[in-house]
This record gives structure tokens, C-alpha cells and sequence, in this order.
């Protein structure tokens, strides 16, 4: 089944990514939509960001959170190194490969980062920059519920690196479960740590779908070595008026 | 020849050297005005005062070493050349505001943390210099700042965090803002001035 899904999706992003344009900066056919998603999304996260004005700060303490993410990332590792030799790094897999051993020994499964502390550091990757680094567009912005902003190509990068957590073809199933919890704590630690800031964004933000899509496409663009095509000059376009 | 070896000397300096350190836009200079921002900077986040202490902290160094009337002339964008001049000087007023303390709160947040300069390059017709923001915990950021003397002197007129851009994501938000408003200028230099 695995073996089906892979290809078939791959070869549905290959064809039915969107491409933009000509010109366009940000390519976006499904706005209404995903306006609505916002809509829904922003019901969720609603209780992000400041309360009378204050600031709240993160809500798990940051010794904890430090121990949680840095397990969620430990047990994501496996799936980062499968995308490192997809994207033909091997010295990135290899990095990451004993950066998992040291961590998963001398860590504690990971709960400790001892690998930080030696410069070994990560190389991220996951399957939405593969698809990148094989060629294939970004194709139209979308916002999910509950995951936020994407694209195309990142969209179906999630579902394969859901699909083939190279992890699960040497775990038993109870562990399993637990690494899919640290995964799932891991996430609400990192979202708890800039909590102020995507609150700020949301709900202090004229247009909040607009905002959060312009930092996301950034962003990412960012990860993905992708050199920004508009990096604002103010002094050479007369001060910006087109 | 009349003129000897030293005038020679002396000419060239005065010609070539001199212009160049006192006028115009260096990689040196650039660095050296970031590295003074972020000394600050870290001096205010390590200092523990409240947020509100912090953000009019802040508020001081941003007009200090940043460009704010072109940062907010880029930001309003085409509605700027109907402004004005007593339009647009009340909307810089609140902008300097508004924008201390929306970037100011984003500060905070690198409270435990430190900045540091990793060094600086040109690029188009500026000098980005490039620091990293170390945070506890957290993996470190990138955050670039570009610098240009077109103001008289150097300073800073964007920065860019993990690859946001502040100037292109004002801008969205400012018009965002002015569309709420009817894109009234005086409604939303009231509306940008309150915050």
C-alpha cells in the first residue's frame, strides 16, 4: 500500500500543482477557501498572544519545553536523514544519522541534546524540500485546519513524511505511540514558545490571513535557499510609490 | 615638478581616501553602526525592566539608528504622493510608534538570548549586515539588517528575520490597515498612532 501511495502522490503533485502566473508574487486560487480555513484557525489558536495587553509569554516552562522538543526532534531524525540521501546530501544524513546515535545514547532517547553541545548541529530537511530540490513548482498557497499555512508541494511533502516515517520500520507499535506523542507534545512546546508572536499576528493584524501567508512564503522561501526575488529598496524606486 | 612626492600623496588622500570614510556608504561603517545597535539592544533585553520599559527603550534606538521617515514612506506606498507634507509628518509621528512597538515586543522575546554580528557585505545599493540572534533553547536565528547612508548618514532601513522582511511586510499591513479605513490617511495615522 505504501509502495502505491508514494509514486501516486508524487506523480498527483507533478501534475496537479498549480503553477502561478507570470509576475504574480504570490500565487493564491484558492483565497476564499482558505480564508475560511483562517477563519477557523484563528477559533483555535484564539487564546495565543496577549491578554489586556500584556504579554503572557510562553505557558510551559522553558526547562520542560527544552527537554520535549528536543525529543520530538530526536525521534523526527530518522525521517530527516531519509529525506537528507532523497535530496542526494549524504554528508547531511550522515551528520544527522550520528547526531540520532549520540542523542538516542547519550541523551536519553533524545530528551537531552549532547550533539548541540559538540557543533553538531542539524540539517534540516523534510519532504516538501525534496520535492523542491527534484524540480517540482510550489504550486497555490493553501491554509490547512489545524497545521496553518502551506503549499501544494509542502502539503504533500507532510503527507509522505507522515506516511513514511522511516522510524516505524524498526520500532514496535507501543513505542511507536509514544514517539507519536513526543512528536504531538513537541509541537504544542514550539508553538507555546512563540505563542506571543503568532498571536500578535492573528489577532493584531488589519488583515491576519494576508500577514500569516506573506511571513509563511518568506519563510519557507528562506529554508529552502530560495533567494528572494523582492527585497525592497526604498531609496531607489522613489521611495516605494509605484 | 612643483608638485613633490608628499602633495602627491596629500592630493590623492584628500581626493580618493577622504571622501570615502567621511561620505560615503562602507562595509565598515555599516557593520560598526549595527554592532553599536545590538550592544544596545542586548544591553536593554539582559536588563530585566518591564515590557513597557523595554518597548520605549527600544522606541529610542530605533529612531536612533534606523531611517524611520523612509520606512514609513516606503511602508504607506503609493498613497504617499497625494499626502501632504503636514499629512505626512503626523503618519511618520505615529508610524515611529507604532513600529517601535510592534518590533519592540518582538525584542522581548529574546530576553536570555543575545545578538551578535556575524559581519557584513554589499549587495544592490546597500550593506547588509548579517547577526545572529542566539535564544535560549531555541535554535539561533538569522536576522540581517541593511544599511544605507542615503539619509546623511548611516542607518538602517530594513531587516530581514529568517527570511521576513519587515519593509515588504509593513507594507501589506499598512495598506491592509489603510483599506480598513477608507484610505483615509488621517484615520489611520490616528488608528496606528494609538497603539
Amino acid at each position: 500500500m505504501k509502495s502505491l501511495t508514494l509514486p501516486s502522490l508524487i506523480v498527483l503533485c507533478l501534475s496537479g500543482c498549480t503553477s502561478a502566473p507570470e509576475g504574480a508574487t504570490v500565487h493564491d486560487p484558492y483565497e476564499v477557501d482558505n480564508r475560511r480555513i483562517h477563519t477557523f484557525n484563528k477559533l483555535l489558536t484564539g487564546s495565543l498572544g496577549r491578554e489586556d495587553g500584556e504579554s503572557r509569554g510562553p505557558r510551559i516552562p522553558s526547562d520542560i519545553a527544552v527537554r520535549v522538543i528536543d525529543f520530538a526532534d530526536n525521534v523526527a531524525l530518522p525521517g530527516v536523514v531519509f529525506n537528507n540521501v532523497l535530496q542526494g546530501d549524504i554528508g547531511a544524513a550522515g551528520t544527522n544519522t550520528l547526531r540520532f546515535a549520540i542523542n538516542t545514547v547519550f541523551g536519553v532517547l533524545g530528551i537531552w541534546d549532547p550533539s548541540d553541545i559538540i557543533g553538531l548541529e542539524e540539517v534540516e530537511a523534510d519532504f516538501g524540500q525534496t520535492l523542491f530540490v527534484w524540480g517540482i513548482s510550489e504550486g497555490a498557497y493553501l491554509e490547512l485546519p489545524f497545521v496553518g499555512p502551506s503549499t501544494e508541494r509542502d502539503f504533500a511533502g507532510d503527507v509522505v513524511d507522515a506516511l513514511i516515517d522511516p522510524l516505524g520500520w524498526f520500532l514496535p507499535e507501543d513505542q511507536l505511540i509514544l514517539a507519536s506523542v513526543g512528536t504531538i507534545a513537541g509541537r504544542v512546546a514550539k508553538i507555546d514558545q512563540v505563542g506571543d508572536a503568532i498571536g500578535d499576528v492573528l489577532n493584531e493584524s488589519a488583515d491576519s490571513y494576508v500577514q500569516a501567508r506573506l511571513i509563511y512564503l518568506q519563510n519557507r522561501h528562506f529554508e529552502l535557499g530560495i533567494e528572494a526575488t523582492d527585497v525592497a529598496d526604498p531609496y531607489d524606486d522613489l521611495y516605494g510609490d509605484q | 615638478m612643483i608638485l613633490t612626492r608628499r602633495t602627491m600623496i596629500l592630493a590623492t588622500a584628500s581626493a580618493g581616501f577622504l571622501p570615502q570614510t567621511v561620505f560615503a556608504l562602507t562595509v565598515e561603517a555599516s557593520q560598526s553602526i549595527v554592532s553599536a545597535l545590538v550592544a544596545e539592544v542586548n544591553t536593554v533585553i539582559a536588563s530585566g525592566a518591564s515590557e513597557a520599559a523595554m518597548i520605549s527603550e527600544f522606541e529610542v534606538l530605533f529612531d536612533r539608528y534606523s531611517d524611520v521617515p523612509t520606512i514609513a514612506r516606503y511602508c504607506l506606498g503609493a498613497d504617499a504622493r497625494s499626502a501632504s507634507a503636514a499629512q505626512m509628518q503626523a503618519y511618520t509621528v505615529a508610524f515611529r510608534t507604532y513600529i517601535a512597538s510592534k518590533y519592540g515586543r518582538r525584542f522581548r522575546e529574546f530576553v536570555g538570548g543575545e545578538i551578535v554580528v556575524q559581519g557584513a557585505r554589499s549587495i544592490k545599493s546597500w550593506i547588509e549586515v548579517e547577526t545572529t540572534v542566539k535564544l535560549r533553547g531555541r535554535s539561533p536565528l538569522r536576522m540581517d539588517f541593511h544599511v544605507s547612508d542615503r539619509s546623511g548618514s548611516h542607518k538602517f532601513f530594513n531587516f530581514i528575520i529568517e527570511g521576513v522582511n519587515m519593509l515588504l511586510t509593513e507594507r501589506a499591513e499598512i495598506g491592509a490597515l489603510l483599506d480598513r479605513q477608507g484610505r483615509n490617511l488621517d484615520a489611520l495615522t490616528a488608528e496606528i498612532g494609538a497603539t
